[in-house]
C-alpha cells in the first residue's frame, strides 16, 4: 500500500492523492484479462473506422469466376458464394456490429436512465406505474421482443438498433431504480435536501454521479449482449440488409454452404465471438475495478 | 402462504394487462391501414372486410383493444394469414416440439452446469476454477448459431455421425429423435449452462464459508459429504429458481437453433411468421411466451417460498 493510501487526510490535503476513478483505472490495468478485452475491443474499433483503408477489396464486389474458393494469398479468408472476398466483408461487417452494440445501448441508457431515475426518485405512484410497466417487457424474452419490434418497424439496420436499444431499456430502469432507491437515504442526499436544493439538482447532481459504476458495468455487458442481438437478427434477415455487409446475415447464407465452402461460416462468427468476448472481459474486470468495497 | 399468492396475484395481473397493451401496441407501429398489411400479399377484398370488421377498425383505439383482449381471454389470438388456421392451434401444434428441446437443453446445462460450479468453488483459485471460469465465458460469449453451423460442419459434414437437419416424432422414431435433438439441445443448452455454472459457483462459495458447513467438517465427515450432502443441497435453492427463469433464455435461443437445423418448433414459426408477414402470429407468439414466463415467475417465486423455511415463519 503506498504511503498516501495509509494517511488519506494528508494526501487529501496535499491534493495528490488520486481520486477514486484514477484508482479503479489502475486495478483495471492490473487485471490481464480485462486489458486484453480492451486492446481487442479498440482493434475493432479501428477496424471499423478505417474500413475503407484496411480492407483489401470491395466487399460487395460480385467474381463470378471466383466463387466458393478456399483462402488463398489473393483471398485471405476464401470468398463467399457470388466472389466476394470474405475478409473484406468481415472488416467492413465490424461497423454494423460496432454500430449496433453501441447505438443500441446509448438508446437504452438515455430512455432507461432517466425513467429509473425518476421512478426510483419520485417514488410511490409513479413508481409502481413504471416497475409494472417495466415488468411487461422484462416479461417477453429479449430476443422474442427485439424480433418483434423488428418484425412491425420493418426491417433495417437502424430499426434493429431501436429494437435492440427498447429491448434493453428495462434493464437498465430497474437497475437505476434500484439504485436510486439505495442512495437516496444517504447522508449526503438529506443533506442537500435540507439546505434547499431543488430536487432535479439533487437527482442530477448528487445522486446519478454515485451511481455511474454500476451503469458503466451494466452497459458494457449489455453493448456484448446487444453485437449478439443484432448478429441474431441479421442471421433471421431483420437487421442489415444485404449486400451490406454484417456477421449475422454472412452466417445466414454461410449455413447453406457448410459443406462446400466451411470458411464463409468460420470467420464472421470468430469475429463476433471475439468482439463478445473482449465486451464481456472488459465487462467483468469493470465490474472488480469499479466494485465500491475496494474504494 | 395464500396470502403471500394473494400479494403476488396483485402485482401479476397488472403486469399482464401492461404486457397486452403492450403487444397490442405493436399493431400501431405497422404504417399505413392495418387491415390492408395484415390481409398479406394476395389483398383479397373478402379478407380485408372480414379483418377490418373483425378489427373494429372504425372503432377508436381502447374499444379495439377490448374487443382484442376479449377474444384473446376466451382463446381467440386470430388467424394466421398464411393457413387461416387459428394462432392458438398453430401454437400448441408446434409448441410441443420446441418443449422437448428445451427440456434436452434444459437437462444438459444441468449436468454441465452445476457439477463445473461446485468443482470451480471446491477448488477456488486452483486450474479448475480457472477452466470452469474459461468454459463459462465461453459459453455467454458465443453465439449459438454459430455454434450449431459449427457442429454441423464437425458431426454432419466430416463425421457423418449425426444429421444436420430433419425432425421425427419421438413416439414415431425415437433414436432418429434424438439423433436430430441432440445437437441442436447441446448449442442451446450449452449458454444456459455457463450461466448456470457462474450462480452455482458463487452460491456454493457463499454457503461453503457458512458456520453449519465449518461444524459439519469439525464433526469429522468427509470433504465429499461435507460438499455433497451439506453445502450443495442449500447452494441450490437459488439456482432452481434461476432455471425457471432461464426458460426466456432458451425461448429466444430456440428460436436461432431451430432456424439453424431445420427444426419445425416454436421458434421457427416465428421466425416464419415474421418473413411471412403473418403478424397476428407473431402477436400471438409473443403474447403466449410472455403470459407463460410471468407465470413461471410466479412458480419459482412459490418454489422458494417452499423450500426456504426461513421466508415462511
Amino acid at each position: 500500500m503506498s504511503a498516501s493510501a495509509a494517511l488519506p487526510m494528508a494526501g487529501a490535503a496535499r491534493g495528490t492523492e488520486a481520486g477514486p476513478w484514477l484508482r479503479a483505472w489502475r486495478r483495471l490495468r492490473r487485471r490481464r484479462g480485462a486489458m486484453l478485452g480492451l486492446v481487442v475491443v479498440l482493434i475493432f474499433v479501428v477496424l471499423a473506422v478505417f474500413a475503407a483503408w484496411i480492407a483489401p477489396q470491395d466487399p460487395i464486389a460480385t467474381n463470378w469466376g471466383a466463387i466458393r474458393k478456399a483462402p488463398s494469398a489473393e483471398h485471405w479468408m476464401g470468398t463467399d458464394e457470388i466472389g466476394r472476398d470474405v475478409l473484406s466483408r468481415v472488416v467492413w461487417g465490424t461497423r454494423a456490429s460496432l454500430l449496433a452494440g453501441l447505438a443500441s445501448v446509448s438508446i437504452a441508457l438515455l430512455l432507461g436512465v432517466p425513467i429509473g431515475l425518476a421512478a426510483g426518485f419520485l417514488g410511490g405512484f409513479i413508481d409502481g406505474l413504471i416497475s409494472r410497466i417495466t415488468d411487461a417487457f422484462l416479461a417477453c424474452p429479449f430476443l422474442i421482443l427485439a424480433i418483434a419490434l423488428a418484425a412491425f418497424l420493418g426491417p433495417s439496420l437502424t430499426n434493429a438498433m431501436i429494437a435492440i436499444g427498447v429491448s434493453a431499456t428495462p434493464i437498465f430502469v430497474r437497475l437505476t431504480r434500484a439504485q436510486v432507491i439505495n442512495i437516496k437515504v444517504e447522508d449526503y442526499v438529506e443533506a442537500a435536501r435540507a439546505v434547499g436544493n431543488p430536487p432535479l439538482r439533487i437527482a442530477l447532481r448528487h445522486i446519478l454521479p454515485n451511481i455511474l459504476a454500476p451503469l458503466i458495468v451494466q452497459a458494457t455487458l449489455a453493448i456484448a449482449a446487444a453485437v449478439i442481438a443484432e448478429a441474431s437478427l441479421s442471421f433471421l434477415g431483420l437487421g442489415q440488409q444485404p449486400p451490406a455487409p454484417s456477421w449475422g446475415s454472412m452466417l445466414n447464407v454461410a449455413k447453406n454452404y457448410v459443406d462446400n465452402a466451411p470458411w464463409m461460416a468460420v470467420w464472421p462468427g470468430m469475429s463476433i465471438f471475439l468482439l463478445v468476448l473482449s465486451f464481456n472481459l472488459l465487462g467483468d474486470g469493470l465490474r472488480d475495478a469499479l466494485d465500491p468495497r475496494q474504494r | 402462504m395464500i396470502e403471500f399468492l394473494v400479494k403476488r396475484l396483485f402485482t401479476i395481473v397488472p403486469t399482464l394487462v401492461f404486457v397486452s397493451m403492450l403487444i397490442f401496441g405493436l399493431q400501431q407501429l405497422l404504417p399505413g391501414d392495418p387491415a390492408m398489411i395484415l390481409a398479406g400479399e394476395d389483398q383479397d377484398p373478402e379478407v380485408i372486410a372480414h379483418l377490418r370488421a373483425k378489427l373494429h377498425l372504425d372503432q377508436p383505439l381502447p374499444m379495439r383493444y377490448a374487443y382484442w383482449i376479449g377474444g384473446v381471454v376466451q382463446g381467440d389470438l386470430g388467424e394466421s394469414v398464411r393457413t387461416q388456421l387459428p394462432v392458438l392451434d398453430l401454437i400448441l401444434q408446434k409448441l410441443p416440439v420446441t418443449l422437448e428441446l428445451a427440456l434436452l437443453a434444459m437437462t444438459i446445462a444441468l449436468v454441465i452446469g452445476i457439477p463445473a460450479g461446485v468443482v470451480s468453488a471446491v477448488g477456488r483459485g486452483t486450474a479448475w476454477d480457472y477452466a470452469a471460469n474459461l468454459f463459462a465465458l465461453w459459453g455467454l460469449s458465443t453465439p449459438n448459431f454459430w455454434l450449431g453451423i459449427l457442429m454441423i460442419l464437425l458431426f454432419s459434414v466430416q463425421l457423418g455421425w449425426l444429421p444436420a437437419s430433419g425432425y421425427e416424432s419421438p413416439f414415431v422414431d425415437l433414436q432418429a429423435n434424438l439423433a436430430a435433438m441432440i445437437m441442436p439441445a447441446f448449442v442451446l443448452g450449452n449458454a444456459i449452462a455457463a450461466v448456470l455454472m457462474r450462480h452455482t459457483r458463487s452460491s456454493m462459495l457463499q454457503v461453503l464459508g457458512a458456520d453449519y458447513v465449518r461444524t459439519a467438517r469439525a464433526k469429522g465427515l468427509s470433504e465429499r459429504v461435507v460438499v455433497l450432502k451439506h453445502a450443495l443441497r442449500n447452494a441450490l435453492t437459488p439456482i432452481i429458481t434461476l432455471g425457471a427463469l432461464e426458460l426466456g433464455t432458451l425461448l429466444s435461443g430456440a428460436v436461432l437453433t431451430e432456424q439453424v437445423f431445420t427444426i419445425p418448433g416454436f421458434g421457427k414459426l416465428v421466425v416464419d411468421s415474421v418473413f411471412n408477414r403473418d403478424y397476428a402470429v407473431v402477436q400471438g407468439v409473443v403474447l403466449v411466451t410472455a403470459t407463460t414466463y410471468i407465470l413461471l415467475n410466479l412458480l419459482a417465486d412459490v418454489a422458494y417460498f417452499l423450500v426456504n423455511p426461513r421466508l415462511r415463519s
